[in-house]
């Protein structure tokens, strides 16, 4: 292969600053996304546990409608098509008056596809608890709320600790995702300094370690809360 | 107008095709004992041996990949027939019809492979396109991963607004928002005009190519997009409702477009230049320029862009003597 190698293009000044401010990006619309799918999709995936008929709908609805369309169309959607559907006073605000509208574009669509997928995990996590236990609850005289708050979902999340993390990583991952509407995060970046320099080989290693980096960091963290997280004698585990 | 292969195949790896110039003397070395020891035997088995870098790897694969752009009208971009046409397109294939002499094929297998302005310059320095047919503006810092025929256009950035909007200059953008596609020469000439003549508050968006830029424009995302102007009329000609939009501003870069060839390859280089010195001599080059540039052209308005002054002189430069 034809090409002229130069590592050190990488702590050139303006390209290492944009590599620094990439990183920041990724970590900002991740972090922010995941509240979003945490939250929400907490909420989505106890109400597909829950004994109304339209909640259970409601929540199925959601989850088959987020996590069944490919994520890039549905960056495309949220950033060029809901601001032409919503009244044209608020497409106007949001095309050009909202703040930073291709990461808040976003993170609004990683976090409800990420909540979609998490939601199930929750859904998993509690229907994966004895039915008795749900049982003693009620027959110790708490109410359905009681029942979830203090029973249900607390144990459910300890045991889905697993697969989080692994819902976790992948929105940093599919974070890079948020370049195609603009968003100037890590590959984004690493592009930018192709085209200004031509290095590109170097410009996407770089990238690729930072993800690396970043993931490994996060694998870390949650092998500590997993282990934290996890409840002793229940379920077939490894001996600690 | 031009054979493209039935299907698209997978892009294929780099082996045997470029190497630095150490392995190419050792091979050099070999093939030229292999050729003594030919001659010896009698053969007169000359073939793929006087070939190297891209002419060789074409030689043998009987299949020569070119890369084009899909939205750039009229140098190369998807046609009514969905295959890639245009005035670019034409030159590239007459270089084609060249290497087919040269290395004495009747035929060459065409692969087509879209490229955009993030892919096209990676895809010629991996080896994994020979010729790139598009709007490709000549730049030395390119010059360090690739290299390029003559000049066979010569353009530069200027704005396409709405007319309702009163932008006139890049001054005018003061508090607007524009949208730039990555990559191109024309991001860079708008942010260094931006910080030069000091305009405040410009939001910029950045897009992917030129019809996603036109698309933020059309939905009032922003209130501009830059380009080639020669690429801006082309995107208005294509347009729903070209009297909307409008063409302002004085140039702000100067980008004379060529066509883009793999780096230390003079013997490739020579083909490509030799087609087109021969097209600025005869002067066919005028012929295919107003088939694009002046008349209807398939899936859109004529352009009407009559040769410039400034062209025909390139032409006339380029025209060496054969």
């Amino acid at each position: 292969m034809k090409y002229n190698w130069n590592w050190g293009i990488l702590f050139e000044d303006p390209y290492f600053g944009w590599l620094i401010s990439g990183i920041q990006w990724t970590l900002m619309v991740s972090a922010i996304a995941w509240i979003i799918a945490f939250s929400l999709g907490s909420i989505v995936g106890v109400a597909r546990t829950v004994d109304s008929r339209w909640a259970r709908g409601l929540g199925t609805a959601y989850v088959e409608g987020f996590r069944n369309v490919p994520l890039l169309v549905q960056m495309f959607l949220w950033f060029y098509v809901v601001p032409e559907l919503v009244p044209e006073d608020l497409g106007r605000w949001m095309k050009r008056d909202m703040p930073f509208p291709e990461a808040t574009s976003a993170i609004l669509c990683l976090g409800t596809y990420t909540a979609s997928r998490v939601a199930e995990q929750v859904r998993a996590g509690i229907e994966s608890i004895p039915r008795g236990q749900k049982a003693a609850g009620y027959a110790m005289g708490l109410t359905t709320f009681q029942v979830y708050r203090h029973l249900l979902v607390p144990v459910g999340y300890r045991i889905i600790v697993p697969p989080l993390t692994s819902e976790f990583l992948t929105i940093f991952k599919n974070s890079s995702l948020a370049l195609t509407i603009g968003v100037a995060e890590v590959l984004f970046q690493a592009r930018q300094i192709e085209n200004y320099t031509f290095q590109g080989f170097e410009a996407f290693t770089a990238a690729t370690l930072i993800y690396l980096v970043v993931t490994m960091i996060v694998v870390l963290i949650m092998g500590y809360v997993e282990q934290r997280a996890r409840i002793p004698g229940y379920g077939v585990q490894r001996e600690p | 107008m031009f054979a493209a292969p039935a299907e698209q195949k997978e892009g294929r790896g780099v082996n045997g095709y470029a190497y630095d110039s150490q392995e190419r003397n050792e091979m050099f070395k070999k093939l030229a004992i292999l050729s003594a020891a030919l001659a010896i035997v009698g053969t007169t088995e000359a073939g793929a041996q006087d070939f190297y870098g891209a002419l060789q790897k074409i030689k043998e694969s009987g299949q020569i990949v070119i890369g084009h752009r899909e939205s750039s009208v009229p140098f190369a971009y998807i046609g009514p027939d969905q295959k890639p046409v245009g005035y670019t397109m034409d030159l590239c294939m007459k270089i084609v019809d060249e290497i087919e002499k040269e290395i004495g094929v009747d035929s060459l297998d065409i692969k087509l492979v879209p490229v955009t302005p993030q892919t096209r310059i990676p895809l010629i320095a991996n080896g994994n396109i020979q010729l790139e047919c598009g709007s490709t503006t000549n730049t030395m810092t390119r010059q360090k991963q690739v290299d390029y025929a003559y000049t066979t256009f010569i353009t530069g950035t200027k704005l396409l607004v709405k007319n309702a909007s009163g932008i006139q200059e890049v001054e005018d953008l003061a508090g607007k928002a524009i949208a730039l596609a990555q990559g191109t020469t024309n991001e860079r000439a708008i942010k260094a005009a931006i910080e030069k003549f000091n305009v405040q508050d410009v939001k910029i968006l950045n897009v992917k190519d030129h019809a996603e830029g036109f698309l933020a424009l059309e939905t009032d995302r922003v209130d501009a997009y830059s380009t080639d102007d020669i690429l801006l009329y082309g995107l208005i000609s294509k347009s729903k409702s070209p009297d909307e939009y409008a063409v302002v501003g004085r140039f702000l870069s100067f980008d004379p477009y060529a066509i883009m060839l793999p780096r230390d390859d003079s013997a490739m280089r020579l083909i490509a230049n030799r087609t087109l010195a021969d097209l600025f001599r005869s002067g066919e080059i005028e012929q295919i320029y107003d088939k694009w540039f002046t008349s209807p052209i398939p899936g859109s308005e004529p352009l009407n862009v009559p040769l410039s002054d400034t062209l025909r002189t390139n032409f006339q430069v380029h025209a060496f003597p054969g």
